[in-house]
């Protein structure tokens, strides 16, 4: 089996609409540098650079390559890994492949996206296969709005459920000096006054677009132990994807459909012998593009039963203080640079299970937390994180 | 390494200058087929079969936002694991290998696909620039790479005639390889006369616009043994980057090859590459690039390579053959240049490398290159023993 291996360092950039102050590089340097200050070494100490990107949404080739000198790629080992929207999910992986394998003792992980050059959504677009589905292709909002319209048919929840994990993640967001959209709502009447993009979703029922870089170093555990205190560990990492082919990947009307996140949810129980996630798991950072999907990736993730996912929320169960908190951070909705949004969840929970997420620190002691993300055609990763192995 | 990864089946297109027939996924499954039934394994995650994918393929290329769309469903991952590399394939070999020796994965099939004919070669690689300081010059790969041929022939005093020999030897190999896209007969005259395309590199100095895809399955030693009578254990690899700005660097080195190169050796034990290693197979998109890189990896001193293709040292029956394949000279997609270099030494590991095979061959380098004026590199040792 392979080694023992933790988070020991994590940072991230000040997330914003526009950043015409810095270029990529400069950018994704900000949160490598972060992540070396947070683990108090210098980029020599670090075996080798990993990270990722979807590259056609700036327009540049082996992005990697032009700024291996800002990321300590320079006589380094890595490489650039790209996975849709689990990217940084996908590159946090891969460097803990490497370090459990022993190939190296410590090695950097790196997600970035600057969303203020060249336009992601007509890179999106192409996502889909040229022949069958280009024509019809629409971006990412009609997706979630399709999805949304069958949770609101199956599960009874209402447009006000959604402006409330819009609240919630507002909260969070506003306590998170580096999260984006920080807009200081009060109540649920302001977001169901935003108007509709594509119904039901709302402006404020979509997450932005967000310039923005996240790093996490990683060490094997007998470095781990001399560079931290509070190492996070690594306990698992499970990557399910879903075909693209079928009709209805992100919402499905007939119910027949599997989805990702059940299989890659119970695979994960499974290994790690998690019976009730809501007690054996401390707090969750889930990848919600819109407020209907975090209610739905509640009971795909096993929070609680099928079509009542809408209920923790009209509870608050999955607020900062609740019993089960869910995107403290203010999530995807409150910042979003996609190949970085899913190494934000991860260095989210990481803060949490460190105790040291600041002011959105949520009530419960985090002892293991899981972090999601979801890309293309409803591709799902799950990373376990734990206090102690 | 505690324990070894093992190859256990290899499986290449033959490459074509335009494979309109078919999409990307298509050609990833012609390759993917043939791996699965030399094999007899199918997708599965309880332990007898492939449980993960590394696939390596890039949206530039492909014209398409993630391009794993393109094959996931041909490498089993409809609720499975698939994960994408955008260097050159070999490095989602090595991938696939950290996933085996991790104990997260048991069983990897890794493929690489890219159709050059359907994009601007020269338009993808202006992309890859700094957009400040290069893109506006409308350099690509190619006028980079004259750069360095000249400061290459500047600086250590090689030749074009010594490249040109590069590229008549390459050629003339793939007449032996079945998967070759432009195997010919020709003369250090004839590729001093092809059209010049950037100062010094000539048309027969460059390889072809090239589609194909190429695969493989790795596995634990233990599983590897029984998959097959041949395996081939990965004994060393390593990878590097160097600087992007051409200005910041001395093109006629290649310090992140010497590294990767060193890495990988002390890891497979190998200490004098040009008496230990049986055969190479070696990165060449233009034909000084396999006398600069023969350099970086130790083969012989700095300045030395010219005499060493002078000499006949990698020629088929040399003490070191170069490329039996033809390399990438012969035709190959970027970005499968290096898995295809992997597939080749494999071949000749399991002495199944036909008329290009080198007698006996135990020990075999392959090489590959991402990136301008080689940026990123990356170096793997393969044995049989």
């Amino acid at each position: 089996m392979g080694h023992r291996v933790a988070i020991v360092g994590v940072g991230q950039t000040h997330h914003r609409a526009k950043r015409p102050d810095v270029n990529m590089a400069e950018m994704v340097g900000e949160a490598v540098r972060a992540a070396l200050a947070d683990a108090q070494l210098r980029a020599k100490n670090v075996e080798a650079v990993f990270c990722g990107n979807m590259e056609t949404f700036e327009g540049v080739y082996l992005p990697d390559h032009g700024m291996a000198d800002e990321i300590g790629a320079f006589m380094r080992p890595g490489m650039k890994l790209a996975s849709a929207g689990t990217t940084g999910s996908a590159v946090f992986a891969e460097a803990f492949n490497f370090v459990a394998a022993g190939l190296f003792r410590t090695a950097l992980a790196i997600g970035f996206q600057k969303h203020d050059v060249g336009s992601a959504q007509a890179a999106l677009a192409t996502t889909v296969t040229p022949i069958w589905g280009r024509g019809a292709s629409s971006g990412a909002i009609a997706e979630f709005a399709q999805q949304a319209q069958i949770y609101m048919r199956q599960s009874g929840a209402k447009e006000e459920h959604a402006a409330m994990v819009r609240l919630k993640a507002d909260r969070g967001a506003c306590r998170n000096p580096y999260a984006h959209l920080r807009l200081g709502l009060k109540s649920v009447d302001e977001v169901l006054k935003s108007g509709y993009l594509v119904w039901p979703i709302r402006l404020l029922d979509f997450c932005p677009q967000s310039c923005g870089a996240t790093a996490a170093v990683i060490a094997v555990e007998e470095e781990a132990k001399k560079i931290t205190r509070k190492p996070v560990w690594i306990a698992d990492v499970v990557t399910v994807h879903q075909e693209p082919f079928r009709a209805s990947s992100f919402g499905d009307p007939t119910g027949r459909e599997t989805y990702s996140q059940d299989v890659a949810a119970e695979r994960l129980y499974k290994r790690n012998g998690i019976t009730d996630p809501r007690k054996d798991i401390d707090c969750a950072e889930v990848y919600e593009p819109s407020n209907w999907e975090e209610m739905m990736l509640y009971e795909h993730f096993h929070f609680c039963e099928k079509h009542k996912g809408w209920q923790l929320i009209e509870k608050g169960i999955t607020e900062i203080e609740g019993e089960f908190p869910v995107n403290a951070s203010g999530g995807v909705l409150a910042t979003n640079p996609i190949g970085a949004s899913p190494m934000n969840r991860i260095v989210e929970t990481a803060l949490q299970v460190r105790g040291d997420a600041g002011e959105h620190q949520v009530t419960r002691d985090v002892k293991t937390a899981v972090a999601s993300a979801l890309g293309s055609s409803n591709w799902t990763m799950l990373t376990l994180l734990k206090r102690s192995l | 390494m505690a324990e070894r990864v093992g190859i256990v089946a290899v499986a290449q297109t033959k490459y074509h200058p335009n494979r309109a027939d078919v999409n990307e996924g298509e050609l990833a499954w012609e390759v993917i087929k043939q791996v699965l039934q030399e094999t007899g394994l199918t997708f599965c995650d309880d332990g007898n079969g492939i449980d993960s994918a590394v696939t390596c393929s890039e949206d530039f290329w492909d014209g398409r936002t993630a391009t794993n769309n393109n094959v996931m469903s041909y490498v089993g991952a409809h609720l499975g694991v698939e994960n994408k590399v955008t260097e050159d394939g070999i490095n989602a070999i090595y991938c696939a290998m950290a996933q085996i020796l991790s104990g997260h994965h048991d069983t990897v099939l890794v493929v690489c696909h890219m159709k050059e004919s359907q994009a601007d070669k020269s338009l993808v690689e202006n992309a890859a620039m700094d957009a400040i300081f290069m893109r506006l010059l409308g350099m690509n790969f190619l006028t980079a790479a004259a750069l360095q041929a000249k400061r290459l022939m500047y600086k250590y005093g090689v030749t074009v005639e010594q490249c040109a020999k590069v590229a008549v030897k390459n050629r003339r190999n793939a007449k032996n390889n079945p998967f070759a896209q432009e195997p010919m007969d020709i003369t250090v005259e004839d590729v001093l006369s092809s059209r010049l395309l950037a100062s010094p590199i000539r048309l027969l100095d460059t390889k072809p616009i090239s589609d194909g895809a190429c695969a493989m399955i790795l596995t634990r030693e233990e599983k590897a043994r029984k998959l097959t009578a041949k395996p081939v254990w990965i004994l060393g690899a390593a990878n590097c980057y160097e600087t992007h700005y051409l200005g910041d660097r001395d093109l006629a080195e290649c310090d992140a090859l010497v590294l990767a190169a060193k890495r990988a050796y002390s890891m497979a034990g190998v200490t004098n590459p040009l008496k230990e290693l049986d055969v190479a197979e070696i990165c060449e998109e233009h034909s000084y690039q396999e006398l600069l890189w023969m350099e970086g990896l130790g083969f012989c001193g700095r300045g030395e390579a010219g005499r060493l293709i002078d000499a006949g040292v990698t020629q088929m029956g040399g003490q070191l053959p170069v490329n039996p394949s033809g390399g990438m000279l012969a035709g190959n997609p970027n970005h499968v240049g290096g898995m295809a270099r992997v597939a080749e030494a494999v071949l000749q590991l399991r002495g199944e490398a036909g008329d290009r095979q080198v007698a006996g061959a135990k020990v075999a380098l392959a090489h590959g290159v991402t990136g301008i004026c080689g940026q990123h590199q990356c170096v793997m040792i393969l044995g049989n023993k």
